[in-house]
């Protein structure tokens, strides 16, 4: 299934104050498209959860933000590189639970829950690229 | 004469100040007496220094006291509420009226040219630090205002006997958890009180750092003895926060403020009645 962009924009994100207008931004696509509330607050919970990510282990990095369409149903799309250490074990970071930091270990298992489409890339010493996406009717 | 071509400026100085005002006011960023006293302060400190500079030392002590006067007109102005345009606009228009006086006073293009060069060059320089300081007038109240919103957005409320209430507005993180919790203990001390209220209605998403932080609050008041409850949970977050797999099964939580308050007085067996009407 092809999907086509609407429109994009990119942010970078360098501090933690950064993480909230990231947020109303992602928010104001979802608003856009019609997103409902709940839809609207999984996809935002889950962009603040990988932003700390980007922040706490990438130190940092790029965001950009689009709003698509697969013909049927119109989404956002976030997507989140850095240039951190990576990732060594993708499958155990996936694990509910754990964590390199002292966090619950919640971040990346449970974010993969609320979106719609998940996708991680990771190599190490190269960064982390992380994509998710959230369908309207998702 | 030659060497000091900038220095005749200040026999024309009254002209300058003509010129100057003329062009401010034309250009609408004139305010009035306050900027006049300034301006005539500015032009005069400025020429006599350049009346007294060659060309070896610009950077003489006489400078420096322009300097410390345009920083201090510039973040005034700032703070005054002008906008960045037209506190350029201030010394911009300095450079113009001066240029025109150049030309009045020198014929030969060559020395016009050189000594525009020249003049241009020292009044960049003062720009730049018209810029800088103006921003950091700014920067100062932009300041001022995030230690006001800090201190203004964790109040603690003793809402009865022994039950104390904490709104939490916009995000939690680390640093504000600190304060939040911080208050929050310290309540509990001076009021004694034994059921504290979380109340996350204007948190806009809880995520697993916010959890985080709210499992960590709930567990300091339990060490000093006193019970929390968190309120305020809207649909939408519940939904997300069993999405991501977050236990707060621990803790006790209620959709509202009301029903928490319930709640804490059930907890401390009080119980609110209707008055029975007196009918004859």
């Amino acid at each position: 299934m092809t999907t086509t962009t609407n429109n994009k924009e990119e942010a970078l994100i360098l501090r933690e104050q950064d993480v909230v207008p990231l947020r109303n931004r992602v928010k104001e696509y979802g608003v856009k498209i019609g997103m409902s509330i709940l839809n609207q607050t999984k996809l935002i919970t889950a962009t603040s959860e990988l932003v700390r990510n980007l922040l706490k282990y990438g130190g940092g990095g790029k965001v950009i933000i689009e709003s698509v369409s697969n013909g049927r149903d119109n989404g956002v799309r976030v997507t989140f590189i850095d240039n951190g250490p990576g990732i060594a074990d993708i499958d155990l970071a996936m694990k509910d639970g754990y964590s390199t930091g002292k966090s619950l270990g919640l971040g990346l298992p449970g974010t993969k829950r609320l979106v719609n489409e998940f996708d991680i890339k990771s190599e190490l010493g190269n960064g982390t690229t992380v994509t998710i996406t959230k369908w309207k009717n998702g | 004469m030659q060497n000091n071509v900038l220095g005749v400026l200040k026999e024309h100085e009254n002209k300058l100040l003509t010129i100057w005002s003329q062009i401010l006011q034309d250009s609408g960023s004139g305010d009035g007496a306050m900027e006049e006293e300034e301006s005539k302060e500015f032009a005069s400190l400025f020429l006599s220094a350049l009346a007294k500079s060659d060309e070896k030392n610009e950077q003489s002590q006489e400078f420096e006291k322009v300097e410390d006067l345009i920083v201090g007109i510039s973040s005034s102005r700032g703070k005054r509420g002008f906008s960045p345009r037209e506190n350029a606009q201030y010394l911009l228009s300095f450079k113009e009226a001066a240029s025109q006086i150049l030309s009045e006073l020198i014929k030969d293009p060559a020395q016009l040219y050189e000594a525009n060069l020249k003049f241009s060059a020292i009044l960049d320089n003062l720009m730049i630090m018209t810029f800088e300081s103006f921003m950091k007038g700014r920067e100062d109240v932009i300041a001022r205002q995030v230690d006001e919103i800090s201190e203004i957005s964790t109040p603690v409320i003793a809402v009865w006997e022994g039950i104390v209430a904490l709104p939490i507005i916009g995000t939690l993180d680390s640093s504000r958890t600190q304060t939040v919790m911080e208050n929050l203990l310290q309540q509990i001390v001076d009021t004694g009180s034994s059921i504290a209220i979380l109340d996350i209605s204007g948190v806009p998403a809880v995520d697993s750092l916010v959890a985080q932080h709210l499992i960590k609050t709930v567990s300091a008041t339990r060490l000093m003895g006193a019970e929390c409850i968190i309120s305020g949970i809207r649909p939408e977050i519940a939904q997300t926060v069993v999405h991501l797999g977050i236990d707060l099964t621990g803790i006790t939580t209620k959709a509202s403020l009301a029903s928490a308050l319930q709640t804490a007085f059930d907890m401390l067996q009080l119980s609110v009645v209707k008055r029975r009407k007196i009918v004859d």
